[in-house]
């Protein structure tokens, strides 16, 4: 195997005794000092997350729009310059290629895309460019991101940039200085709280912008926040994760994101396989959230059964810090799908009850 | 790390203090920091008796969930209730309070098959 990549916070994490570990091509922290403090920490007050093992991809050209347009399910002529999107890229087959954010620059667009599938969304789109006049760029490895994210974050930000924060609505983004490192603020994030993701190319200053940010935010004991709480926090708001709750064998449709998934604003990959899940009953199975009264977790993979029938498998399954009591993902076949519905999980050749309930998990976000 | 001295250890990342003929068992120090926060102990073979390698129960961490195997063979006889209500009490006392059951062993020669504190830690690097 390969050495795992550091990202350009690897000393910073190493400072703060995060536990590293193997993620993909990375080595990236998944804790901290725990994953139940980091999350409540997120949760109350503001967390900083290294999140540089992102992908991004630039598409610039005259034909760009049509392009992403093109690669993409959501609508990207609904984007202004400043504006963020969530989208899919699908196969013609409606299976997803990943899940990714769309920012509209003046002249290009950004794809944030999934680390564990940059190499693959790259070829995807150099496969898919026919006779566009576009230029694709791989940007990845020039760029370093940090994610702040918690009710305290623009408190905390605003002491470290002439940016007006206040001026920036969620989902939208502008440019300007962090600690005089030149970089785009965005105002997203993937854990339900309010906050900021910030990208910038000048890799020389992310452990001085780490340590910047980590000084700034003490009055609200700001902490590092390893891939074990983001996953736990991404999972109370329902938010995908791919790999889990998504790839290449499920649509977005199943995956309950219709609202992204624009079958008006003309033809795109996948377009076609789609249109038929839209008709009444035309969906097999749909990603559901399910609680489980007690502590038992469901993990990725257990079946899911009602009356000793399978009807589905685990997708995402945790314990809930904000709840404290176990949640999850999965697919069951249509019918069974309805919020309120009692499933059983077999969890170890244990059957355990759960609950189909409504997402998302958590209500009481900063910023759903 | 922390390996107490005048413990047993097994390479399944046991240990087990021994008076008289009883056993008190939990896991070590490196169990719980590579399993982090500890969320819920499910404890299901009290008055079972148990031979050395029998899982009795199981351990769910907010990422994993592991098996809990005997270290020596015998009988249940105790479970720590304390466990119910504050499962984190592992994590943050694994040798004191966060002790998990205890077993009447039958066969004391078992314990020769374990490691001390020094072998353990070695075995670990």
């Amino acid at each position: 195997m390969a050495k795992r990549k550091h990202t350009p916070f690897y000393e910073n994490h190493v400072a703060a005794k995060g536990k590293m570990v193997d993620f993909g091509d990375w080595k990236m922290p998944i804790q901290y000092t725990g994953i139940i403090e980091e999350h409540r920490r997120v949760r109350s007050t503001i967390g900083l997350f290294d999140v540089s093992h992102m992908g991004e991809i630039r598409i610039e050209g005259d034909d760009a729009i049509d392009f992403v347009q093109r690669l993409t399910v959501n609508d990207v002529s609904k984007l202004a310059v400043g504006q963020v999107q969530y989208s899919c890229m699908c196969y013609p087959n409606g299976g997803i290629v990943d899940d990714l954010l769309v920012y509209r620059f003046p002249c290009h667009y950004l794809l944030v895309v999934n680390a564990a599938n940059v190499d693959k969304d790259y070829q995807w789109l150099l496969d898919n460019r026919a006779d566009d006049k576009i230029e694709i760029k791989n940007i990845s490895d020039n760029i370093a991101q940090l994610a702040l994210q918690g009710p305290k974050t623009t408190d905390v930000l605003r002491n470290l940039t002439s940016i007006e924060l206040d001026k920036i609505p969620f989902y939208w983004f502008a440019r300007g200085k962090v600690c005089d490192v030149p970089m785009i603020v965005s105002r997203t994030g993937y854990t339900g709280e309010d906050g900021f993701e910030l990208y910038f190319e000048d890799l020389d200053k992310a452990g001085y912008v780490w340590d910047q940010i980590m000084q700034a935010g003490k009055k609200y004991d700001i902490q590092p926040i390893g891939l074990g709480a983001r996953d736990t926090l991404r999972l109370e708001m329902k938010y995908a994760l791919y790999g889990n709750d998504i790839d290449q064998t499920t649509t977005p449709l199943e995956a309950g994101l219709g609202w992204i998934t624009k079958m008006n604003k003309g033809d795109f990959i996948g377009r076609d396989a789609l249109l038929p899940q839209k008709k009444k009953r035309g969906l097999k199975r749909r990603l559901i959230c399910f609680e489980i009264e007690g502590k038992r977790v469901a993990r990725h993979g257990y079946p899911v059964q009602k009356e000793g029938e399978e009807i589905g498998h685990v997708c995402s399954g945790s314990f809930s810090p904000s709840l404290e009591k176990a949640i999850g993902t999965a697919y069951v076949k249509t019918g069974f799908h309805k919020s309120g519905t009692e499933i059983d999980i077999l969890i170890r050749k244990k059957i355990v009850s759960a609950k189909i309930v409504k997402p998302p998990f958590y209500k009481e976000g900063s910023h759903l | 790390m922390n390996f107490p001295k005048g413990l047993y250890y097994s390479t399944d990342h046991e240990w087990v203090r021994m008076e008289g003929n009883i056993a008190t068992i939990g896991i070590t120090d490196f169990a719980q920091d590579e399993l982090g926060d500890i969320v819920y102990v499910d404890i299901d073979s009290v008055e079972e008796d148990l031979s050395k390698g029998d899982t009795f129960g199981i351990i769910e961490a907010v990422k994993t969930v592991s098996d809990l195997y005997c270290p020596v063979s015998g009988k249940v006889i105790e479970k720590n209730e304390l466990l119910e209500d504050t499962p984190e009490r592992i994590n943050e006392d694994p040798y004191g309070e966060g002790w998990l059951v205890k077993i009447e062993l039958s066969d004391k020669n078992e314990l020769n098959g374990l490691l001390d504190a020094e072998g353990y830690k070695n075995q670990l690097s």
